[in-house]
């Protein structure tokens, strides 16, 4: 063997010694995924709190938790839910899977439709991205641009549950797929961990 | 995968037990939300709450505990040290409404 193939299979063996951490390329992917993704949220939601803390007629628009409440309980479940279909696709049943995966789909969708109802109640109250009738108008653009950025991610992971759950049921994704997928639905709703005191309670009208 | 076999074996025990204490520790930040204290407060506490409710649901749910112990900090290294970068700004937008001339921009 000459010097250029032991070279040539040093290479290869060293691109091919495995992924990182021992974890499979797709996790890998969604994990830096998910830590770019939250240096978006981690910006965005440090420059809210810049302008809310240096402006003085900051608006407090919410008079109730009601609403918020639910939605933090529904995402939460969810993410039981999600869980509840991994643990059933790693254990081989294959609709309970499916199901929980369905069941967690319709979770998201009813998340999505209350946030839209309360954007469209507010809209009402003559709330836009540049004016509100509480105070400096810069409320409306942070208030609008982080929800809609979070409400972005949940519609897109509703799309990819629907997809990825019926692929899984035709045999076309494994258990990995649902895990990688599962990965990203927890981020969401660890994302509105940080929106909700944030961006809701600390604007309650008392 | 590493974590299969430990998904198999722990149960949904677990899982329902960080999900009651996610749902008890969202439950504190709204009670947080109604104390009569003021808005610096209130903001540090309700972060406090957010960051422990985000670890549990990272090590937890996401199975970040599961993971090598090399790829949790290189997660934990890399975003701590990121958002801790972010929050140079802090003293500046502090001075936009102490600081006069340049305060209370409308």
């Amino acid at each position: 063997m000459s010097q250029a193939d032991l070279t040539m299979e040093g290479h290869s063996a060293g691109l091919t010694v495995g992924p990182a951490f021992s974890i499979p390329t797709k996790k890998l992917a969604m994990w830096l995924f998910i830590i770019a993704d939250t240096m978006t949220f981690a910006a965005c939601l440090v420059a809210y709190g810049f302008l809310r803390n240096g402006t003085a007629n900051w608006p407090r628009p919410f008079h109730s938790i009601t609403n918020v409440a639910l939605m933090t309980f529904i995402l939460l479940t969810s993410s039981l839910t999600m869980l509840i279909g991994l643990r059933s696709a790693r254990a081989g049943d294959k609709a309970a899977a499916f199901r929980w995966t369905m069941i967690t789909a319709a979770l998201g969708i009813v998340f999505a439709l209350l946030h839209i109802r309360e954007w469209l109640e507010l809209i009402d109250q003559g709330m836009t991205l540049f004016k509100n009738p509480w105070g400096t108008g810069l409320f409306g653009a942070s208030f609008f641009s982080i929800t809609g950025l979070h409400l972005t991610h949940v519609t897109c992971g509703v799309i990819a549950l629907l997809v990825v759950g019926v692929r899984y049921k035709g045999g076309r994704y494994k258990a990995d797929d649902i895990e990688v997928l599962g990965l990203y639905w927890h981020f969401v709703d660890l994302v509105w961990m940080f929106v909700v005191p944030l961006v809701y309670l600390l604007n309650l009208t008392h | 995968m590493t974590t299969a076999e430990e998904h198999k074996s722990n149960g949904i025990g677990k899982d329902l037990v960080v999900y009651i204490c996610l749902l008890a520790l969202a439950g504190v930040q709204f009670v947080i939300a109604y104390q009569n204290i003021d808005a610096s407060q209130m903001f540090t506490r309700m972060l406090l709450v957010a960051i422990v409710e985000a670890a549990l649901a990272m090590l937890f749910f996401m199975h970040l505990w599961s993971e090598k112990r090399a790829f949790l900090w290189f997660v934990v290294i890399f975003t701590v040290a990121v958002l801790l970068g972010l929050q140079y700004g802090w003293t500046d937008s502090t001075r936009m409404i102490t600081g006069a001339p340049y305060s209370k921009f409308q």
